[in-house]
């Protein structure tokens, strides 16, 4: 193992004296982390509504101002012609259409009520769904505050539920999304960089020299990991100043808990790039098959959509995925301050697949041409 | 100066179809891609945890129960105790508690605890939870709610524009960000310079080909969004093929220019593999809505051209505007292409340092 130390000497020169690559490690995270809380903001927000008004009634045009006063939409249209809202929601003008019925607010003092229509473009199904509750939420304490000022109670009777949100009690979507975009940067160095220095010197012809050393396989292959071992906690280490200095977002968990599983990871991550990049003839090759697999880890793994939502079958095949068990320490660490001993399981998972991949990653590099 | 173009796309032909592997590899990766994706990759919630803290399990709260063990939106992980409650959720055992009161027979009254850490969880969760509970005593509602053109509330649908958008551009930017700097690199470029070819004829030369294999990627994917996906593609095809193909020479000139800029092949496809990524993944409304944006974020978005073009393919892949309707789009895509081809040519050098 003495060779080691040399080897891992190389690798750091190389590194430095590389112009672009430091500069990629130390601003990329920094930028993307910035912006990343941004834009991760699914609050719904300027929903486009044409309100449709059969009625022309007090309670109507109260509906109409209580949705004109909402900071989530943007009344773009008032008419009594459905049709002409219909052909503003295919134009995508207005993404919601809301209908008073004629003789709503006659039935409303008694006898049937005809059903208020709300009628919104699912096309983007988060705003949709989300867009139309805020809607029926609006229209309804518009609807009670109407209903109180006559003296009438009007499905008033109080809600026998009780809801509480632990962990994160004003569901800012922001603190859900931070751990993800932290293990997507780790991911992107760890599996990138790692597997293109090594094809490089299958294309410039250095790792014949390397072939001609008594270096042992694993020495090789390990003095191309650790490296990257290294780069991939600075990466987290940026993420997490970055995103608690500027957001103030902390782990909530121990940080030692969130290194251990990083570690585990970064050594995984880049024990699978290595291992494609030895069976890579040209860069090129190395990055088309590992960017599919970057991509399959990050929109599959639970990381931006939830897991739970993916069919069965598909959820049998993360169970090989690194990345699902780190993005699982990485929000229950975050967020919730859950310790390494309740995720017992997924620190093995995340352990395991370290040592396996850096066994395949020594074996299924060959000295022989 | 025909017969020479076509002989240098003869020779960058040959240059792909001898490299078998990397061939193959560009063939089948953005179909597998599209296809796992649009099976798996949806925001819609179902098969939450759910576990009960029942002190007192009379018959009202089996009956609940039993309707939240039929139903299909959530999976029953148990019963718990109350000092245990903190502990299942935060080990993630489930997402949310329902506990009822010890009087819940009388007074209909439970609590819902939810992880608030998974977000689109809790929030949806909690609507559906209160509605399986409550059963047939859920308040008549006064509203008659309308998903139009996706009244599955799908959100495969949505997410097949937004990831052919993405994939396409970063695979032909991967494609052709290679070509010109690894001429350098091998050495062969200086043969190539002391040529009487055209700068833009290398450029042209380099992007045919990969036109063509993206091509056959494009027709493929098609087929399996309007037969296996069941996209609709209401907008008409010849539409979606047309701004697709522009799309595409979009993106392989974006890669072409990255080519010409950058020193290394490394430097080349670490820009248009990992730096591109995050700003399409951010910008393009794929994943995140760009309304949500404070302003000079949103300028950014309109730089991105993923953002235009899935934008355009949404209108004509699912709600079936006609090609009239997505002119705009088109023609900041056409700006863009020409924009990214005459910076190539121009950033091109016919000197090596």
């Amino acid at each position: 193992m003495k060779c080691l130390k040399f080897l891992l000497r190389k690798e750091i020169i190389q590194f430095r004296r590389n112009k672009f690559l430091p500069r990629l490690i130390f601003a990329f995270p920094i930028l993307i982390m910035l912006i990343a809380p941004i834009v991760a903001n699914m609050e719904v927000r300027g929903v486009n509504v044409a309100f449709v008004d059969c009625d022309h009634s007090a309670i109507s045009r109260r509906v109409l101002s209580h949705l004109n006063a909402s900071k989530h939409f943007m009344v773009k249209q008032v008419t009594a012609d459905y049709l002409l809202a219909y052909g503003l929601l295919e134009a995508g003008r207005v993404d919601v259409i809301v209908s008073m019925p004629e003789g709503f607010e006659k039935s409303i003092m008694g006898g049937i009520v005809p059903k208020i229509k709300v009628d919104a473009n699912a096309i983007n199904a988060t705003k949709g769904m989300l867009g139309s509750q805020y809607i029926m939420m609006t229209i309804a304490s518009a609807l009670s505050e109407v209903a109180a000022e006559n003296g009438l109670s009007m499905s008033a009777d109080s809600d026998p539920a009780s809801v509480r949100y632990f962990y994160n009690e004003t569901l800012d979507y922001r603190f859900y999304m931070i751990p993800a975009f932290i293990i997507i940067l780790i991911q992107l160095v760890c599996c990138f960089i790692p597997a293109l220095n090594l094809v490089l010197e299958k294309e410039k012809g250095t790792i014949e020299q390397i072939n001609v050393t008594p270096v042992s396989r694993l020495e090789f292959t390990l003095s191309k990991l650790i490296p990257y071992w290294i780069i991939g906690l600075v990466v987290l280490t940026e993420g997490i100043l970055t995103v608690g200095l500027v957001y103030g977002l902390w782990p909530v968990g121990s940080t030692g808990a969130i290194y251990l599983a990083a570690i585990l990871f970064t050594f995984a991550m880049s024990g699978f790039a290595v291992t494609i990049a030895n069976g890579s003839d040209t860069m090129q090759q190395s990055i088309f098959v590992l960017f599919f697999f970057v991509m399959i880890f990050m929109l599959m793994s639970g990381m931006l959509t939830p897991l739970g939502s993916m069919p069965r079958w598909a959820q049998w095949i993360t169970v090989v995925f690194p990345p699902r068990y780190f993005i699982a320490i990485l929000r229950a660490v975050y967020l919730k301050g859950t310790t390494v001993l309740e995720l017992g399981v997924d620190y093995l998972a995340l352990a395991g697949f370290a040592v396996v991949f850096c066994m395949v990653a020594a074996l299924t590099y060959c000295k022989q041409e | 100066m025909q017969i020479r173009l076509s002989a240098f796309i003869r020779k960058e032909m040959l240059h792909i179809l001898r490299d078998k592997r990397t061939m193959l590899v560009v063939l089948v990766i953005p179909v597998m891609l599209i296809l796992l994706f649009g099976f798996t990759v949806t925001t819609d919630v179902n098969n939450i945890n759910v576990a009960v803290c029942a002190p007192n399990r009379c018959h009202a709260v089996s009956e609940s129960v039993n309707r939240l063990v039929f139903s299909s939106y959530f999976r029953f992980k148990g019963y718990v105790d109350a000092a245990d409650i903190d502990m299942t959720l935060r080990t993630g055992k489930a997402a949310a508690v329902v506990v009822f009161a010890a009087d819940y027979a009388t007074s209909g009254l439970f609590q819902l605890i939810l992880d608030g850490a998974d977000v689109n969880t809790a929030s949806t969760s909690q609507a559906y939870l209160q509605h399986v509970i409550l059963g047939e005593k859920a308040r008549q509602s006064l509203f008659e709610m309308h998903q139009l053109y996706n009244p599955q509330m799908k959100s495969a649908f949505n997410f097949v524009p937004g990831i052919m958008g993405m994939i396409f551009l970063l695979i032909c930017a991967m494609m052709t960000s290679v070509s010109i700097v690894k001429e350098k690199e091998v050495g062969t470029m200086e043969v190539l310079l002391v040529s009487p070819v055209k700068p833009a004829y290398i450029i042209i030369s380099k992007m045919v080909p990969y036109l063509l294999l993206s091509c056959i990627d494009l027709a493929t994917i098609l087929l399996l969004a309007r037969f296996v996906l069941d996209v609709p593609l209401a907008g008409g095809v010849w539409g979606i093929v047309g701004i697709s193909v522009l799309y595409l020479v979009l993106s392989l000139a974006l890669g072409m220019m990255v080519s010409n800029m950058a020193r290394s092949q490394i430097v080349a496809l670490l820009i248009s593999a990992m730096v591109m990524m995050m700003p399409v993944l951010f910008f393009s409304g794929l994943m995140f809505p760009i309304e949500n944006l404070p302003w000079a974020l949103r300028w950014i978005s309109y730089v991105i051209p993923a953002r235009w073009y899935i934008d355009a393919m949404r209108k004509l892949m699912i709600e079936g505007v006609a090609f009239i309707g997505v002119m705009l789009e088109f023609g900041i895509l056409l700006g863009q292409t020409l924009l990214l081809i005459a910076v190539s040519t121009k950033k091109f050098n016919d000197r090596l340092e």
